[in-house]
């Protein structure tokens, strides 16, 4: 690995600074579990390493059912899917959680981290897509928020500039009658990329038989992590049952642009988009019925 | 060359400083600095889980941690199970097992089950085989692996 420097600093304000002013290329350290390994088979170089973990506000895990939940960039997965709340009241960001590489990534790998990695499979976006997460964005000028679809630009890019740091990524609350799910489709049963990824989430009626509304993340199927926003808003109002659940797969299949590689052709991946919309909607709609929000 | 830090951490029970570049791995301080070549480098990359110790207790890659990251930290390595020449019941069970050929997945492959036994002291088999997904073995088929984890399990309730 090439030489760096490295520094970890102890609040947001020394963070954003070393951000700002550092010459030469900086890379931010939450989890470590991308940037070590690009670094050292220099797909990345950077003069500088900001550890963030340090950040007290970048540890932030805070969760009520009224506020929703707030989550600390590099809150490593295991805290996520260990919070005994948020299995209910945020599934589909749980099950992203639980899937990330394996229990040793998970220890270290954080959701925030998984995002600035902006990889177009990566596990926890489509189900942020499908929470209607958005990420609040902290620089010396000052703080921005970010819808989570908006975040990712192109394979490996984002929307933050030179000296901005991504602090947090914010739920709103998760109510009654709601459920969401994140599965992924790989040909083995764990450690691999996602050939494609779906984060799905539906709120019910109170007699759990229609769809007030839903939002779908769909990843490893475009350049960036898509939100499905036609098959989204299409299942508002249509009653919550398998063969609307399919229209709306194949609603999402739409935005689908794939590339073909080893993992599957984009013909392949394109008709996945459909099975696991359809999956992940009634695995949420499932959910939904159980989950009441107290 | 960036200026070597010095470090403190515990490591397997005793206070250790080091020193190191802020580009190493805790791998590499490991096995290099402080001669403990229990923990093997087996991808580099974060797949192959050979190099596998407990972080605060926790199952990490210890070549995708910079050495610097340890600062504070207590670390356990495969060297932290045998005391007094008497191997841990989870070596016992894997020596008895068979759970083991070359040799190079077998430390990570320790420490894993470890931090898997403390969470889940009797795992099921799905347990065992989805918390051991990031341990790779070329050797074994993984069964006698396994077979072994359940085995240690049975012999500590």
């Amino acid at each position: 690995m090439k030489d760096f420097g490295y520094a970890a600093p102890e609040s947001l304000g020394e963070a954003s600074r070393l951000l700002q002013h550092a010459a030469g290329s900086v890379k931010i350290l939450a989890g470590g579990t991308d940037i070590i390994v690009q670094l050292r088979e220099g797909m990345r170089e950077a003069d500088l390493v900001v550890d963030v973990k340090k950040v007290p506000e970048l540890q932030e895990l805070t969760f009520s059912a009224t506020h929703g939940l707030r989550l600390g960039a590099s809150v490593p997965c295991h805290r996520v899917y260990e919070h005994p709340q948020l299995v209910a009241a945020y599934s589909a960001l749980v099950d992203a959680s639980k899937i990330i590489g394996g229990w040793q990534i998970q220890s270290r790998a954080s959701v925030g981290g998984n995002l600035c990695n902006s990889s177009p499979a990566a596990d926890t976006i489509p189900a942020l897509i499908a929470h209607h997460a958005w990420c609040e964005i902290a620089s010396p000028r000052g703080k921005r928020t970010v819808a989570v679809e908006q975040f990712c630009t192109a394979p490996g890019k984002n929307v933050l500039q030179k000296g901005e740091l991504l602090v947090a990524i914010v739920f709103p609350p998760s109510l009654s009658h709601s459920g969401s799910a994140y599965e992924r489709f790989i040909p083995r049963n764990e450690m691999d990329i996602a050939v494609v990824g779906v984060g799905s989430r539906v709120q019910l009626n109170a007699t759990g038989d229609t769809i007030e509304f839903a939002r779908i993340g769909v990843g490893a199927v475009a350049p960036t992590p898509k939100y499905a926003q036609e098959a989204s808003e299409w299942l508002a109002g249509k009653p919550a049952t398998e063969e609307f659940f399919a229209q709306a797969g194949e609603l999402a299949k739409k935005i689908a642009s794939p590339i073909s590689d080893m993992r599957g052709t984009a013909e392949y991946r394109t008709h996945l988009v459909g099975v696991m919309v359809k999956r992940t909607l009634l695995k949420a709609a499932e959910r939904a019925k159980v989950f009441i929000n107290h | 060359m960036a200026k070597k830090t010095v470090v403190s951490s515990t490591i397997n029970g005793s206070s250790t400083e080091f020193l190191c570049e802020p580009r190493q791995s805790l791998l590499e301080v490991l096995r290099d600095t402080l001669h403990l070549t229990g923990s093997k480098e087996g991808c580099n990359n974060g797949n192959c889980g050979a190099c596998t110790v407990l972080m605060d207790g926790k199952p990490v890659l210890s070549c995708l941690v910079l050495g610097v990251e340890a600062e504070g930290a207590k670390i356990e390595t495969v060297e932290s199970l045998a005391k007094n020449g008497q191997l841990a019941p989870v070596q016992q069970c894997f020596l008895e097992g068979a759970a083991l050929q070359c040799g190079i997945c077998t430390p990570g492959f320790l420490m894993a089950t470890k931090a898997l036994l403390e969470k889940f002291p009797q795992p099921t088999e799905h347990d065992i085989r989805f918390h051991l997904a990031n341990n790779l073995c070329r050797c074994t088929g993984y069964d006698k692996i396994v077979k072994s984890v359940q085995a240690c399990a049975t012999a500590v309730r």
